[in-house]
């Protein structure tokens, strides 16, 4: 007999109430059981940082998260991050402008982790991007573009 | 008609979809119906499969099946997974089985496929068969492997010599015998996996009213997996359609070839009647998705007494795991990739190709030739030593000058035509990257970090990479009544921007932007021919295509539209997606209209004698190889007491002939030179004496992250290729191709005062501490 | 990599989670996750039971304790890198977490998770150990106080019973003369070797000294030898450089990443850099 629970969690300011096995990570809970699929899963151990969204405002890793731990907190994905269905957020659209993307799957979890590492530090060095990604693997780019992306994502959102 | 687009830098129309969430990858697919597949695999690396009983497994609520070797038609059992590229040299010719039979022959060897309610049941089910596993002696290190009395790979072969070839010109023997200078290098170069972000992954869907399989699959090669489905589950092509999904996460070679997971999931798929999904697990990445891996190189090169090369010979032993599913492209890139942009007039390779209880080994981004450049800038940093000639001097005195272009190197490529470089100017890149590498005044930095107690050191990597490999990757350009232009084509991305290169290259023929066209990839239902993303082929093959089918359609249009506007073709103009007679202004006419009127009118004769549709599909054939180069120069420093290599600098000079897009050619190059950092310092996929996977996590695999990723210094220079209508090269492999090689370069120069070689790829903190503690007391 | 399954609880109050842990078989705690998400994930762990202690009641504080601090297990280290309670009392704490993983696990790791795991490169164990630091401890019997040194039992296994877990951990004030260093392949990664030291220097001379290394044994370990040469002396880069040297004969491990042979090099090249970041320290 699985063990389940009923939860309610609110995801980019959304509510939603379902009934999951308690070991569904939130990582699946929101791909497969919400359908927002933009949070993608590169390694479920942990590591490469994919799976990353915000947790009452602070970044966490959903693969290492179970759906029930949750219930009654406020996640934000990368669905959540632009303003309207018609307009980036100047970190999307700084990531576009530096070719801060190519095959995209490690994207979502840059973009919630920078969301979170520009708020609280709004005037970065190179160094300090580079530190605040460390947990975030990209095989693409070698993360010039990503950097450039913050940079350029920093300076706009200071104005 | 300009060609305004051709060389924009040009922002992609994927991203904002990929930035808002809303990317279409394999595992975002969500059928009705669908079942969820978990493969058991072999956690031995040689075993004999005694038994396998999947009562438990097929019991457990949300089983919908449980297919072992037994539940294969006779057919497919034992039918292996036909070579993509078969080779005369190859000795015994071993590929996979859709299902290990009685033998496992590497540790990852699927055995068996649990289909599920979700994952989750798949893999508690999974872990419920009972199989009777008898450990076998393991054919590991590849040199050992070719020992008298070695443990063989498959039980009851002879032995485990996979291939065993020569590649050769002129007279070794000769060149060496007098030469003024002989220096001689054992070299190890290591190699690991793919490491995509989004591993391998298929869904299967099959309609029973169409008699149709659907199999997406995040590949590579979308008509290869289709033409082996077809094969293997006995279906013939309209049976079969394969779809790579509109994102895939990176693939780098691995994702090209044909796996059994596809033909597994595909017959589950027509055996339950429901949409069946698999998705591979990072874990799965480490033992089944294929990877390059170790050579061992045994070379000499021999000069005259102004440093100029005489030869280069020696040997190399390959390993390529326990199958050769693409045959021995890697070694025989390698192979054919050594004497690279220099003069090298006699040259000799013998190259064993080893069997081994490991997964198989296929190309990663580079395909061979990190491998082989390494060799040789290795001896050429050894040549320099040994002559007391600067290593950028020796260099530059050996690089095939621009008079000598195009240049035959007297080898066969793996095309099977003689290699030959197009076009290139390889003192130029090389002085550019020296330039960018502040080379001049290293002397000067090492000197004073010196005194200062640190350890800077400097590397130079050059290379020509053969690229645009044929037979052809087509494209078909439609334009339909609506006056949307579509772009089909086989090549299918995962990541390079496809669908804004190929509609840059398009869009400049009507006069419109690239949103204009839509770029449909790799789905073997819209183009009838096919071969893949792979091999940085596709800028050449596909976008010639794409160059040359538009062109053809433009062609037509205004035939059809002189017609039809009657004003003579040399007047007409295509602005802006519209036809018009220059100086007429109000005489135009849209895209789409000219599709109505080529679209069939019942009784109406089309005008002109024109063929139907405006549409047109070329297959661009390349009669070779487009051969790209680049030179990098890094400068490091070393932490002599921990071992830690830290970049300072890295410049690259890279010429791929015409840029399409200048800003995804930089990221190519940018990312490139990341996975050459991991293959210098990083990347080690290890075994134990039993074969079995050591390293099976990211956290004991190590991939560069962004501290690690230098910020480079690139330029390029372009030399147009004449083989093809764009005068493109390919552009994403060649950032890796010399970057182990001018790393590792610095790291020894680093340590020159203690007398050091560096003979092996990946260099860890562990190493050169040993090296350091062996060397005798330092020397000036 | 989906975990197996398992019974979920989330107690409210410590006395229900004690209750689980004495009732409940097969059972672990889930903690900041870091450490156990991954190893149900791969199936390495397969618990009946799994409680979480994400709602638990008065778990997660950082307090003044005497002139020290005590903080809750289920402080998120991420609230501890903040906390000027912390860095005023305990700057080799401050200093020391963030070598600790990431941004996103420092989030949701605990520093209870952190010692009740233990790995041995672990930052947190490491400082503890070198502070001199006590573990609280509860239980059915009530609760108990374990000082860092006897709380490793061996090789990822903490002095505690299958009914006992981690409540806080005492932190004795440590002054300014603290350094920490750690080599690791990248950033983020767990130790190869780390070094801390926290050195009381009165009148040029070294009165007390306390190193450890994290990453070379399987478990935090004490120089004695070194803590013992240095005492008395004044600290110059000779008796520094000497004090190192004696770390290189403790036993150390052998994995994927390292040799022994490497470790204890590295240990004395950490120890070394230690000394001399917490010298500078001091007299800054």
């Amino acid at each position: 007999m699985a063990d389940t629970r009923s939860i309610t969690v609110t995801v980019n300011g959304q509510p939603y109430t379902r009934t999951v096995e308690t070991r569904l990570t939130l990582a699946d809970f929101l791909r497969h059981e919400l359908g927002l699929t933009g949070t993608h899963l590169g390694c479920e151990h942990g590591v490469c940082g994919a799976c990353t969204v915000l947790v009452e405002g602070r970044t966490a890793r959903s693969c290492l998260m179970l759906a029930v731990q949750a219930a009654g907190k406020s996640i934000v994905t990368v669905e959540g991050i632009a303003p309207s269905e018609t307009e980036l957020h100047p970190l999307q659209q700084a990531f576009q402008d530096n070719h801060g993307l190519q095959c995209g799957f490690c994207t979502p979890g840059m973009l919630t982790t920078l969301l979170e590492f520009l708020g609280d530090n709004p005037d970065p060095t190179e160094a300090e991007v580079r530190e605040a990604i460390s947990g975030n693997l990209c095989r693409c780019t070698g993360y010039q573009g990503i950097v450039d992306a913050a940079l350029d994502a920093a300076k706009r959102m200071r104005k | 008609m300009g060609a305004k687009l051709l060389g924009a830098r040009v922002k992609r129309m994927e991203d904002p979809a990929l930035l808002t969430g809303r990317g279409q990858y394999v595992d975002d697919l969500k059928l009705s119906g669908m079942l969820h597949a978990a493969f058991v695999r072999s956690p031995f690396a040689h075993a004999r499969i005694r038994k396998l009983d999947a009562t438990r497994a097929r019991v457990l609520p949300g089983v919908r099946a449980v297919i072992t070797v037994a539940d294969l038609p006779a057919d497919l059992r034992a039918r292996r997974i036909p070579m993509l590229v078969p080779n005369p040299a190859i000795k015994q010719p071993w590929t996979q089985l859709p299902l290990a039979d009685d033998e496992a022959c590497y540790a990852g060897e699927p055995v068996a496929v649990v289909v599920a309610d979700s994952r989750y049941l798949a893999e508690d089910a999974a872990s419920l068969l009972d199989i009777d596993y008898e450990p076998l002696p393991a054919a590991c290190d590849c040199r050992d492997a070719l020992k008298p009395g070695a443990p063989v790979a498959h039980a009851g072969s002879p032995d485990n010599v996979g291939a065993k070839f020569t590649v050769q010109y002129g007279n070794v023997d000769a060149a060496f015998a007098g030469a003024a200078h002989v220096v001689r290098r054992s070299l190890w170069c290591h190699r690991g996996g793919s490491h995509s972000m989004e591993g391998r992954g298929v869904v299967a869907r099959y309609d029973a009213m169409d008699d149709r399989l659907t199999l997406w699959s995040a590949t590579q090669s979308p008509h290869i997996i289709r033409r082996n489905l077809t094969e293997l589950l006995g279906l013939d092509e309209e049976q079969v359609r394969v779809i790579a999904p509109p994102d895939v996460g990176g693939g780098f070679g691995p994702k090209t070839i044909f796996y059994s997971e596809e033909a597994i999931v595909g017959l589950a798929a027509r055996r339950l009647g429901r949409p069946v999904k698999w998705i591979e697990d990072r874990r799965e990445h480490f033992l089944s998705a294929t990877q390059e891996r170790d050579q061992y190189w045994d070379v000499e090169i021999a000069l005259d007494a102004g440093g100029k090369i005489r030869g280069v010979r020696g040997s190399m032993i390959h390993d390529t795991g326990a199958f050769l599913p693409w045959g021995i492209i890697s070694p025989y890139i390698s192979a054919t990739t050594v004497p690279g942009p220099y003069v090298v007039p006699n040259f000799k390779l013998e190259v064993t190709v080893a069997l081994t209880n490991k997964v198989a080994t296929t190309p990663v981004r580079g395909a061979g030739r990190p491998q082989a450049v390494f060799a040789m800038e290795r001896l050429m940093d050894a040549a320099a030593r040994e002559t007391g000639i600067d290593a950028a001097e020796l260099r530059a005195r050996n690089l095939i000058p621009t008079d000598q272009m195009p240049y035959k190197v007297g080898l066969v490529f793996r095309d099977g035509k003689p290699v030959v470089y197009d076009s290139g100017d390889y003192p130029k890149c090389q002085q550019i990257a020296l330039t960018h590498g502040k080379y001049d005044s290293f002397a000067e930095r090492q000197r004073t970090a010196r005194a200062q107690g640190r350890y800077l050191g400097i590397g130079i990597g050059n290379y020509v990479e053969g690229t645009g490999l044929g037979p052809f990757e087509g494209a078909t350009v439609r334009i339909g009544p609506s006056g949307k232009i579509f772009v089909f084509t086989g090549g299918a991305p995962q990541g390079q921007g496809h669908q804004t290169t190929l509609a840059q290259l398009c869009a400049d023929k009507f006069g419109v932007g690239i949103e204009d066209v839509q770029v449909v990839t790799g789905d073997t239902g819209k183009i009838a021919n096919g071969v893949g993303t792979f091999a940085s082929r596709i800028a050449v093959n596909a976008g010639s295509s794409v160059h040359l089918a538009s062109l053809a359609v433009r062609q037509k249009a205004l035939k059809v539209a002189s017609h039809i506007l009657e004003a003579a073709e040399e007047d007409l103009d295509i602005e802006g997606g519209r036809i018009v007679v220059r100086g007429v202004p109000n005489m135009s006419l849209g895209l789409a209209e000219v599709a109505k009127a080529v679209a069939g009118m019942p009784g109406f004769a089309l005008p002109g004698g024109i063929e139907p549709g405006l549409e047109a599909t070329e297959y661009f054939s390349p009669p070779q190889s487009a051969y790209c180069n680049g030179s990098h120069c890094v400068e490091v420093e070393v932490d002599i007491e921990t071992g830690h290599v830290q970049i300072l600098n890295y410049a690259v000079a890279h010429d791929c002939g015409t840029l399409i897009n200048p800003l995804v050619v930089d990221g190519q190059v940018q990312g490139a030179v990341a996975h050459g950092v991991g293959n210098a310092l990083f990347e080690w996929m290890k075994y134990d004496a039993d074969a079995q996977p050591v390293t099976t996590n990211l956290a004991e695999y190590l991939l560069p992250t962004a501290p690690e990723s230098p910020r480079i210094v690139l330029e390029h220079v372009i030399s147009p290729s004449p083989l093809n209508p764009i005068g493109v090269k390919g552009a994403g492999e060649g950032g890796t191709i010399p970057a182990a090689a001018a790393i590792i370069a610095a790291v020894e120069n680093a340590l020159s005062p203690f007398g050091i070689e560096i003979s092996d790829a990946p260099i860890t903190p562990a190493r050169i501490v040993e090296l350091i503690a062996a060397a005798r007391t330092p020397k000036q | 990599m989906k975990p197996p399954p398992f019974r979920y609880h989330d107690p409210r109050t410590l006395a229900e989670t004690i209750d689980l842990l004495a009732r409940l078989e097969n059972a672990k705690l889930l903690a900041g996750g870091q450490s156990l998400m991954p190893m149900l994930n791969f199936r390495y762990a397969q618990p009946d039971n799994v409680i979480d202690l994400g709602r638990v009641e008065d778990l997660a504080y950082i307090r003044e304790e005497g002139s020290g601090l005590r903080i809750g297990a289920m402080t998120r280290q991420r609230d501890i890198e903040f906390s000027d309670l912390v860095r005023k009392r305990c700057p080799l704490m401050a200093d020391a977490i963030r070598f600790v993983g990431h941004r996103q696990t420092r989030n949701r790791g605990t520093i209870g998770g952190s010692l009740s795991h233990l790995d041995p490169a672990a930052e947190l164990p490491l400082v503890c150990a070198t502070v001199d630091a006590t573990v609280h401890v509860a239980g059915k019997k009530g609760e108990r106080a374990i000082p860092m040194a006897k709380f490793p039992q061996g090789y990822m296994t903490p002095a505690i019973e299958a009914d006992e877990m981690v409540i806080a951990v005492s932190v004795p004030a440590s002054g300014p003369g603290y350094g920490f260093v750690e080599f690791a392949r990248r950033h983020g990664d767990f130790a190869i070797v780390a070094a801390a030291a926290t050195l009381e220097i009165a009148n040029g001379t070294v009165k007390r000294a306390s190193i450890a290394l994290g990453g070379v044994g399987p478990a935090p370990v004490r120089c004695a030898d070194a803590e013992k040469l240095l005492a008395g002396q004044k600290p110059t880069p000779d008796a520094l450089r000497a004090a190192a040297e004696t770390c290189r004969k403790i036993d150390a491990m052998e994995d994927v990443h390292a040799p022994a042979s490497y470790r204890q090099h590295l240990a004395t090249v950490m120890t070394r850099r230690a000394l001399e970041a917490a010298v500078k320290n001091a007299g800054a």
